[in-house]
């Protein structure tokens, strides 16, 4: 058992789901999920929103999923063009899985300023 | 057939229900029992006694047996397979017509195949290794009330497994202690908390202050934490009016998810339970107690196979299916065979799994597994590479035992499984480079490298009793 004077104090935070626990992702981590996404064979989507609306089902869609997009670096440009037009938002990548008609993957990219 | 005429008497069960011949319909339900028999019966006497006596035979020929059609609607013995590295016991596979079973009734199902002949004399020892569901009848069965994708889109949960822990101590703690724990693990990271198997209304917790208490619990670490939370409030009642009293309060108090123990509560209240929670949009979770007495005897009872299947079609949207790695049984092939059968659409027949036959599921949904059970940080990766996304990895002692308590623990297991996901994403080997990728992690994660030094000795490693049969 710890010492009282040893012990951690655990902070409750803002997660945001999936990777909401890891150090914010460097833009090489950011490209190596989106390579994994579409590699799988996944669609990426972005979507964002406001903080204080961030709990609800579903979030603003930017433009629309880039159905058969294989270029990383197309998906990357989108993600900042996003987050640019909407500073104070939330903006989060998500990995469209039409075979399971669910999500491979959806995590925050971009925190916004709340 | 109307030229048959009655003579009474006892025959011997292969002139009937032996057929070497018979080619399986695809409507026919098929089973494969290990059979042992008593010393000097012949083999196909006693797998044909197997077949009769789960289906229409019985003992002695009746004269109102002539007033139908046995031969529709008999059990046929059609195969006989040696076991692999065992001279005693053999493989009887058996074909049954559809139309001896009621539709959408596990129950009827298994009074059938596991009823009176497990304790036929002629037989030693007998066991239910698994049953082909024709695809008319799972077509039958509602099934699990989400299904994996629909309890995703509804927690918001993608790309990763889920996780999970039951409070402890399982039994004593007053409702709003017991509520106090569940907050600090759900704060802390977790997605769910889990009531154990045997808290259900006792003096020392009845079920109302408990669940009062949790939805407290998890409603403001939902808030403070920007994340969807919930409890499996555990539903298992002394009777079905009991369970649906406490399964509406759950759904009042806008709770997602319920739990019931589908063996000790039977599978008709199972049932039942799938219906309402499919009807009220309620997650259900299914804990496994009595398993082990009924699965884990090598040469006697059901394999856990079989009953995972039940389970999937009676309903249930997670389901425990051990670890491999942690303190309970658990071969890792068969696991996975299992597993597959929870979750995939069809499953081939694959003997180094223990899957005696092709299974199609059609578009009935999957069942999240649940890994559960002695389990902590350092066996992350090796359980992220073998359950995968679809599964719910639950630590009890291994979130609360952490020296700084729950929310500290929970974090601990959220940040390794996190740093686990986003390696294998990478491409990492999660196995072989275990250590690497969580003590990086660990490097920003305090709570981490406390529970990695914590749990570092703790090791189980013990013989599985029940292994697959191989020479």
């Amino acid at each position: 058992m710890a010492n009282t004077y040893d012990m951690g104090d655990f902070q409750t935070a803002q997660t945001l789901e999936t990777f909401g626990f890891l150090p914010k992702l460097s833009q090489e981590e950011v490209h190596e999920q989106i390579a994994y996404i579409i590699a799988q064979g996944w669609t990426p989507a972005i979507e964002h929103e406001h903080p204080t609306r961030a709990f609800n089902h579903y979030w603003t869609m930017w433009k629309l999923p880039f159905f058969g997009e294989q270029d990383l670096g197309r998906v990357v440009a989108e993600l900042e063009a996003c987050r640019r037009s909407y500073p104070d938002h939330h903006v989060r990548l998500i990995g469209y899985d039409n075979y399971t008609q669910g999500q491979g993957s959806n995590f925050v990219v971009f925190e916004g300023r709340s | 057939m109307s030229a048959n005429t009655y003579k009474a008497g006892v025959k011997e069960y292969r002139e009937k229900y032996w057929t070497p011949d018979y080619v399986p319909l695809d409507t026919d339900l098929l089973a494969c029992f290990k059979v042992t028999g008593q010393p000097g019966v012949p083999r196909e006497e006693v797998a044909a006694a197997v077949a009769a006596e789960s289906s229409t035979g019985t003992w002695s020929t009746v004269w109102s047996e002539l007033l139908t059609d046995l031969e529709y609607y008999k059990g046929r013995a059609y195969r006989i397979e040696d076991v692999p590295g065992d001279s005693e016991s053999f493989y009887a596979f058996v074909a049954y017509p559809i139309d001896l079973f009621e539709e959408g009734s596990i129950v009827n199902v298994l009074t059938s195949l596991v009823g009176n002949v497990f304790g036929f004399k002629a037989l030693k020892h007998l066991r239910l290794e698994d049953i082909r569901f024709p695809i008319a009848y799972i077509k039958t069965c509602m099934g699990p009330p989400s299904g994996i994708q629909v309890e995703r889109d509804k927690m918001n949960k993608y790309g990763r497994p889920l996780l999970g822990c039951t409070i402890k101590p399982k039994l004593g703690l007053s409702a709003k202690n017991y509520g106090r724990a569940v907050y600090e693990c759900l704060r802390g990271g977790l997605d769910f908390t889990k009531d154990d198997e045997n808290v259900n209304s006792q003096p020392f917790m009845r079920w109302q202050n408990r669940f009062e208490f949790v939805a407290e619990a998890v409603l403001k670490s939902q808030q403070e934490t920007g994340e969807r939370k919930g409890h499996y409030l555990n539903v298992t009642a002394p009777d079905p009016e009991q369970m649906y009293e406490r399964a509406e309060f759950a759904k009042e108090l806008g709770m997602p998810i319920i739990m019931h123990d589908f063996l000790t509560g039977g599978f008709t209240a199972n049932t039942g339970l799938a219906k309402w929670c499919r009807k009220n949009g309620l997650l259900l979770h299914i804990h496994r107690a009595m398993h082990a007495v009924i699965d884990r005897h090598p040469k006697h009872g059901i394999h856990f196979r079989v009953l995972a299947k039940c389970l999937r079609l009676s309903g249930g949207d997670h389901l425990h299916t051990g670890t491999v790695v942690g303190k309970l049984e658990g071969d890792r092939a068969s696991t996975l065979g299992f597993v597959d059968q929870l979750r995939e659409s069809f499953i081939p027949e694959d003997r180094a799994r223990g899957v005696f036959f092709d299974q199609d599921w059609g578009s009935m949904p999957g069942v999240f597994a649940v890994a559960s059970g002695g389990i902590h940080v350092w066996h992350m990766p090796a359980l992220v590479t073998i359950f995968g996304d679809d599964s719910v990895l639950q630590f009890g002692g291994g979130t609360q035992g952490h020296p700084w308590g729950n929310a500290a623990g929970a974090a601990a297991n959220r940040v390794a499984l996190e740093a686990c996901v986003k390696a294998r994403n990478q491409g990492r080997d999660l196995e072989r480079e275990a250590r690497e990728i969580l003590t990086e992690a660990a490097a920003s994660s305090p709570e981490l490298a406390m529970a990695m030094e914590t749990w570092k000795e703790i090791k189980f490693e013990f013989e599985t009793v029940d292994k697959l049969d191989a020479a």
